[in-house]
């Protein structure tokens, strides 16, 4: 592949292309996340949207974007995106519409969607070679209905859905490797704390035609139950403690970007939650913080060989 | 079977809705494929890939995901087709309800067939009139050379700037679909002057002109005003249409009116039924007006927008009328029945309404049940009461039922004892 390689560090933009006063949360870590990206993508990008936290950024007569939105539904963006993306080829190939006019095709979806019900859309628009980026927000549950558990949801949290002693019965799925098992041209995991990493990854997608994604883990202040000004802090705990590594898929390989060293226990990341509050009180549950501990020492132990 | 346009040709339906969209010059097809309409992205496929047609044509992995793509790409700025059946259409009733209310102009011929359960492939209405409140209209063709011509005049109304609505038209599983009749093709050129280039209007994805689309509103009020915009803009569509048919009309010489009415002038009776089976209608008429009955056929063309003050005239002084309903609303009847009494409502000359419910599944409507209904309509009209909808079922599908029937608890007895 003849990669670009995006130099970074460079100052990032300064100004954000998307408006403010959107009804999201206070310290939405989607938010956070499509801020940074938009302002990476430029005003030359229409986004896509399933249904999601993110639906209510444009609510009549206003919207935040610069650029194009269209709101599908909640199974179908990436469908909606490859009818974009194949009537703006038509036009420019016709002569139809000059190539400046052209767009950047972003899929916008939760992790309700991307996990769930939009799979099987999204694994045929990989299949299909779409061209098109694909930023998911995981906020691990049904955000905008009040956090009910999803397909994303990490073992033992509590959602609306998921209560008792041991929270959720599930195992948080694997969309970073169900992506890199269809062969996309890229894939990568981002979380809004580390901007950096960010930037490079999507500079690096920008450059690149065919299906990418973005995974983006967002820290949700009203869901996972913390403080909205921790949003970054948490976000980064996520990665210090391994729970949410840092990874790209290019040409075949997985390639981690940020390796945690020392990994801090996850706990650090956990105690910061009212989610995972039961884990702690009313007694230490000492049996699910190992299993979650051995969880992530697994993953990286594997990986790092 | 190759054809070359202009002039007359055996063609199926399928072929005659491919042979359409050729002339509409479409730039993009999703394609899922479904018995019976297969046919129809097949052939579209075979001169895509012979370099006869410029065009996209893409498969998607579902009916939901195709409408998506087709509404998407339609709001982008191309010309859409695109077709399905049954299962397909209902599987795509969500993002039906979304494009219309994107505003996006696209044409989606669907090839009527019943639905699950029991799964069938055969055909009646009750796929089409799930997506009566979608927001798309709909045109109901009886002949393979009605599937061409409507579909021609649906691109002019989904685009036409007064309407913005996408059109559904219906042709009938089999008794169309399959069926091969002499069609007359327009010159392309013609056909292209007529259909005219793809207006996007105000819509359309670019980089100079960034718009958001199918944004959120908060309340009813809003909500209320964009639902009620799209009504009048699908009421609005019967007078476009009306324009349409007429200009039409004058091009190619064949007249589509919103209402066919046949034989209906003298006529003290007459059936109401859309499709391909209102054909059987006609010739049931000509037979009992040869026998001295004076009744005649009203078929509605566009069942949404409905021409309901065209069929309070049509009907007025009637004695009776025989709704014929290829459907079957669980728990209510005849949904043409419905429809035409809401119509009919209060109006003073209104005509006794009798309903049949024929025709589920494929199941033939013989000429003889015709007559029969005839009958029916004669007696209601001399006693002043309607019957109580009936369904056209006779005795020996009954026994044939109920043979079937012996023969699985027979077959599951057997099954049992088996050691």
């Amino acid at each position: 592949m003849s990669e670009k390689k995006p130099s970074f560090p460079r100052p990032l933009p300064s100004t954000h292309l998307l408006g403010t006063g959107t009804p999201m949360c206070a310290g939405c870590g989607g938010l956070q996340v499509l801020h940074e990206i938009y302002d990476l993508l430029g005003p030359k990008t229409v986004f896509v949207n399933a249904a999601g936290c993110l639906t209510l950024l444009a609510v009549y007569p206003f919207t935040p974007f610069r650029g194009g939105w269209l709101y599908t539904a909640m199974a179908a963006a990436p469908a909606g995106a490859q009818g974009v993306r194949d009537a703006l080829d038509i036009l420019i190939s016709q002569g139809r519409l000059p190539p400046e006019e052209n767009l950047e095709v972003v899929a916008l979806t939760g992790d309700g969607a991307a996990y769930g019900m939009g799979l099987s859309a999204t694994s045929s628009a990989i299949e299909r070679g779409l061209d098109f980026l694909y930023l998911c927000y995981d906020n691990e549950g049904f955000g905008n209905t009040g956090q009910q558990y999803s397909e994303a949801t990490p073992h033992a949290a509590r959602t609306a859905t998921s209560g008792g002693p041991r929270g959720f019965f599930g195992y948080k799925k694997d969309l970073f490797a169900i992506w890199a098992a269809h062969r996309p041209v890229y894939a990568a995991t981002v979380v809004g704390a580390e901007i950096m990493d960010l930037a490079r990854k999507v500079e690096k997608a920008k450059g690149l035609k065919g299906p990418r994604l973005i995974l983006a883990l967002a820290p949700c202040p009203t869901g996972w139950d913390f403080d909205p000004k921790e949003t970054v802090e948490i976000g980064r705990l996520a990665v210090k403690t391994g729970i949410w590594p840092l990874k790209e898929y290019v040409d075949g390989r997985v390639v981690h970007t940020k390796i945690p060293h020392p990994r801090l226990p996850v706990e650090e990341y956990l105690r910061r939650q009212g989610r995972f509050a039961h884990l702690f009180q009313p007694v230490r549950q000492e049996e699910l913080l190992r299993e979650l501990q051995a969880q992530v020492a697994a993953y990286w132990a594997q990986v790092t060989g | 079977m190759k054809v070359t346009a202009p002039g007359r040709a055996l063609l199926t339906g399928n072929a005659a809705a491919a042979w359409a969209a050729r002339l509409a010059r479409v730039d993009y097809v999703p394609a899922f494929p479904i018995t019976p309409q297969t046919e129809i992205i097949e052939t579209l496929t075979g001169w895509i890939d012979a370099g006869e047609l410029d065009c996209r044509l893409v498969t998607m992995e579902s009916e939901h995901a195709m409408v998506a793509a087709a509404g998407a790409a339609a709001v982008t700025g191309v010309r859409v087709f695109t077709a399905t059946s049954s299962q397909g259409l209902l599987y795509a009733l969500e993002m039906l309800y979304a494009v219309a209310g994107w505003r996006a102009p696209l044409v989606l011929v669907n090839v009527s067939r019943g639905l699950a359960a029991p799964i069938t492939l055969e055909p009646d209405h009750n796929d089409v009139l799930a997506a009566r409140d979608t927001g798309f209209l709909q045109i109901h063709c009886a002949t393979c050379q009605e599937v061409l011509d409507s579909v021609l005049l649906a691109f002019r109304l989904a685009e036409d700037r007064r309407v913005r609505l996408p059109v559904i038209v219906n042709q009938d599983g089999f008794y169309l679909s399959f069926t091969r009749e002499p069609v007359e093709l327009p010159h392309p050129e013609t056909a292209a002057g007529f259909v005219g280039p793809f207006d996007p209007g105000s819509l359309r994805f670019t980089a100079s002109a960034p718009i958001s689309q199918g944004v959120a509103v908060l309340g009813g009020g809003p909500y209320s005003y964009f639902r009620y915009e799209m009504h009048l803009a699908a009421q609005a569509a019967l007078s476009v249409y009306d324009e349409i048919a007429a200009e039409f009309a004058t091009k190619f010489g064949r007249h589509h009116p919103a209402v066919e009415a046949y034989r209906l002038e003298d006529a003290e009776f007459a059936f109401y039924m859309m499709g391909s089976f209102a054909t059987r209608a006609q010739e049931a008429v000509d037979c009992l007006r040869q026998a001295g009955w004076r009744i005649g056929l009203v078929r509605p063309r566009l069942l949404r927008p409905l021409p309901d003050a065209r069929l309070r005239e049509l009907l007025a002084g009637k004695k009776a009328v025989a709704v014929i309903d290829q459907n079957l609303s669980l728990g209510k009847g005849g949904v043409l029945f419905a429809e035409l009494a809401s119509a009919l409502y209060g109006q003073p000359q209104a005509p006794l309404l009798v309903s049949f419910v024929g025709g589920l599944g494929g199941r033939d409507l013989p000429p003889e049940e015709f007559f029969a209904m005839a009958e029916v309509l004669k007696a209601a009209a001399q006693e002043g009461v309607a019957p109580p909808p009936r369904l056209l079922f006779t005795a020996e599908e009954l026994a044939e039922v109920q043979k079937l029937r012996a023969i699985a608890g027979a077959e599951r007895a057997r099954l049992k004892e088996a050691p």
